[in-house]
């Protein structure tokens, strides 16, 4: 079986002809270095529905946090964005000034960072961190704001009692919902979350991803959700894509990417991971590292590490076609699709 | 079609050119301070006056103490910048005069930091009863008038450049220690240092190889600093007609253009070079520490290339992530 060729499309996605929330198009993101710009996000498209969780999945320095970081345009110099649009309710972030920036920041999208247990100011009681936001964006009383902090500690399931502590009086779990608790703060239509669960244990993650998923059920906000966890990606998260080398190389919905994979990087990673319910089998990666972002591989970026290349001469990459309906990949045409071994953990749902 | 597992170089790119001519590596420190233009400009000024100190029997040949002609004349083709109320060459003075100044400035300065490095990082480290003691000493010379204990110390002992350069080092240590003693104190919490402590590296060993190099910039920005208050307070000194008198110093030059009424008469060319010299080589000490700043702080290096690339779009300069387009 090989993959037809077929007319290179914006591959976004027009569900059912619903407003996307945020859509993403042709976005690039470089780092200016001394050796020449770096290419961190390099044509990516994609687009979230108005509640509905969206997940960025890849190996480190795959440009998934630049992405985050450039939605809400804090990324630092030397980061610059060299073209595309990214429209949130249909106005182009990358018009705004910084004016109209500190406006839509938190208020329409709000972040949890990377290392969210480590942004909460540990000399500053955690009252005072979550009112912080609350009176910078509102015109209300303290009093007000305070009542507001209480309520939305509660939302995240802790005692309103602790607005008093310090970040260091209280465990990493509950700080992490702290910081999720000041996300909600100005309640966002949208919620970036980089990568809100990797410092913590298996339990409180997952404690923290139900809530998350019920905050999102309730109050109806869309998710940003970027991890290198694609197991933990696949069932949290409604649509994902994968990216490699700042380009987004397979796309798709979470159940579809993982029963049917098409990608060798997807393949890659998903057999990363050690699947609890299938049958035993060796875990293998993927060989190499990712490439050099100022000099990248030419063609499709992924041929260095590519186990099944059939174009490592070609210097055309690969565009994001759209291989199955709403199933995007970039993969060269006549690419051979893996047979049962190559497959990850249930390889006989693959077929469809 | 087969699946045959390939080993590719990963990462080799054979279109990467070399650089056609030999120049600075672009990623060595060097150039980082050369490529900040206030550093260059501070750069040049100073090795202006290091360089004509170091060739000055070649700059300003003859001796600069020797008697030239008449006092107080103005400068001319036979003395381009005059001659003092003493009848000396101006020029020459000047020129040689940097000799000493530099020398007693870097000189002092370098003890400075040396001292300043040694007992702040011990006192940081140690903390306790050490930590008690050392920090004691350094506040007595934080609070003790530097200047006073200058003059004091200058007076009694033998005078020479070695007194002078001591005496600076003696009373100016204090302040350079106590930033370096806080700067220790907060990265001896850091978990490399305590991974360095269970693997029961000695105490010196942590402090000096783990620790020092973490706080390069602290250290060479107290250099510098140093370097400027030991060339002012040395010419404050020779002016006051507390340094050696028979030295040739930019001090000792100012020393003998007010001895001579330079000053009441308007021989203005008799104390400007001289003093001018102090301040120009203070200003490029102080534009170098900034690009001193860069190296050490490559964020700073990093807004500095944002911004040129802004300026050549002709986009104006935002807080936000800068959007500039270009074709792809």
């Amino acid at each position: 079986m090989s993959i037809e060729t077929s007319e290179f499309v914006n591959p976004r996605r027009t569900a059912d002809g619903k407003e996307p929330l945020l859509d993403i198009n042709t976005l690039y993101v470089e780092y200016l270095t001394r050796r020449g710009p770096a290419k961190a996000v390099n044509n990516v498209s994609f687009s979230i529905q108005p509640g509905e969780v969206f997940g960025l999945a890849g190996e480190s320095g795959c440009g998934k946090s630049t992405i985050a970081h450039t939605i809400l345009r804090v990324l630092k110099p030397p980061a610059v964005i060299t073209g595309g649009q990214i429209l949130f309710d249909g106005e182009d972030v990358l018009k705004m000034n910084d004016r109209q920036l500190e406006d839509f920041r938190w208020r329409k999208v709000s972040m949890v960072f990377q290392s969210a247990m480590n942004s909460l100011n540990p000399v500053i009681t955690v009252g005072e961190q979550v009112t912080d936001v609350i009176l910078r964006h509102n015109k209300v009383s303290k009093k007000d704001a305070y009542d507001r902090a209480a309520e939305l500690l509660k939302i995240v399931g802790i005692e309103p009692e602790r607005l008093k502590s310090f970040p260091h009086q209280m465990s990493g779990g509950m700080r992490q919902r702290v910081v999720i608790a000041i996300a909600l703060a100005l309640n966002p239509a949208m919620m970036i979350m980089d990568e809100p669960t990797t410092a913590l244990d298996v339990v409180v993650q997952k404690d923290i991803l139900q809530q998350i998923q019920q905050l999102k059920e309730t109050m109806g906000f869309s998710i940003l959700f970027i991890t290198h966890d694609v197991s933990l990606m696949v069932e949290f998260s409604d649509y994902m894509a994968i990216m490699y080398a700042g380009e987004i190389v397979e796309k798709a919905a979470s159940k579809e990417i993982f029963t049917n994979p098409i990608h060798p990087y997807t393949q890659g990673l998903l057999s990363s991971f050690p699947s609890l319910t299938g049958k035993k089998r060796k875990l293998t990666g993927i060989p190499g590292s990712p490439p050099d972002l100022v000099n990248p591989p030419t063609g499709c970026k992924f041929h260095p590490r590519c186990t099944r290349c059939t174009h490592k001469e070609t210097e055309v990459a690969p565009q994001l076609t759209e291989v199955l309906p709403g199933h995007w990949v970039a993969v060269h045409a006549g690419m051979p699709l893996p047979t049962g071994n190559d497959r990850i953990g249930q390889s006989s749902v693959a077929k469809r | 079609m087969d699946t045959v597992e390939k080993k590719l170089p990963v990462g080799s790119d054979p279109k990467r050119k070399r650089g056609a001519r030999i120049n600075i590596p672009r990623t060595s420190a060097l150039y980082t301070l050369l490529g900040s233009p206030k550093a260059r400009v501070g750069f040049v000024i100073v090795m202006l006056f290091v360089l004509a100190a170091i060739f000055a029997p070649l700059v300003a040949p003859g001796d600069p103490k020797e008697f030239v002609g008449a006092t107080n004349q103005p400068p001319s083709a036979q003395n381009i910048m005059g001659t003092n109320p003493q009848g000396k060459d101006v020029f020459r003075q000047l020129v040689w005069g940097g000799r000493l100044s530099l020398l007693i400035g870097f000189g002092s300065g370098a003890l400075m930091v040396l001292i300043a490095t040694i007992v702040g990082m011990i006192s940081g480290y140690k903390r306790g009863i050490v930590d008690d003691i050392l920090n004691f000493i350094m506040n007595l010379f934080l609070v003790i008038p530097g200047l006073p204990l200058l003059v004091l110390l200058s007076a009694y002992l033998k005078p020479g450049t070695a007194t002078v350069i001591f005496s600076l080092a003696f009373t100016g240590w204090a302040y350079n220690a106590r930033i370096i003693r806080a700067q220790t104190m907060s990265l001896r919490e850091k978990d490399f240092v305590a991974a360095a402590v269970v693997s029961g590296e000695p105490v010196l060993k942590i402090i000096f190889v783990h620790i020092l190099p973490n706080m390069v910039n602290i250290i060479v920005g107290g250099f510098i600093g140093a370097v400027i208050y030991g060339i002012m307070a040395s010419t404050g000194l020779a002016f006051l007609g507390l340094a050696s008198t028979q030295d040739v110093t930019w001090g000792t030059n100012l020393f003998w253009a007010q001895n001579g009424g330079a000053l009441m008469i308007g021989a203005w060319w008799a104390f400007v070079p001289s003093g001018l010299a102090v301040a120009l080589v203070a200003f490029g000490l102080a534009l170098i520490n900034y690009g001193m700043d860069e190296i050490t702080n490559p964020r700073l290096i990093a807004e500095r290339d944002v911004k040129s690339v802004l300026r050549k779009a002709k986009l104006p300069r935002m807080r936000a992530t800068p959007v500039v387009p270009h074709e792809h």
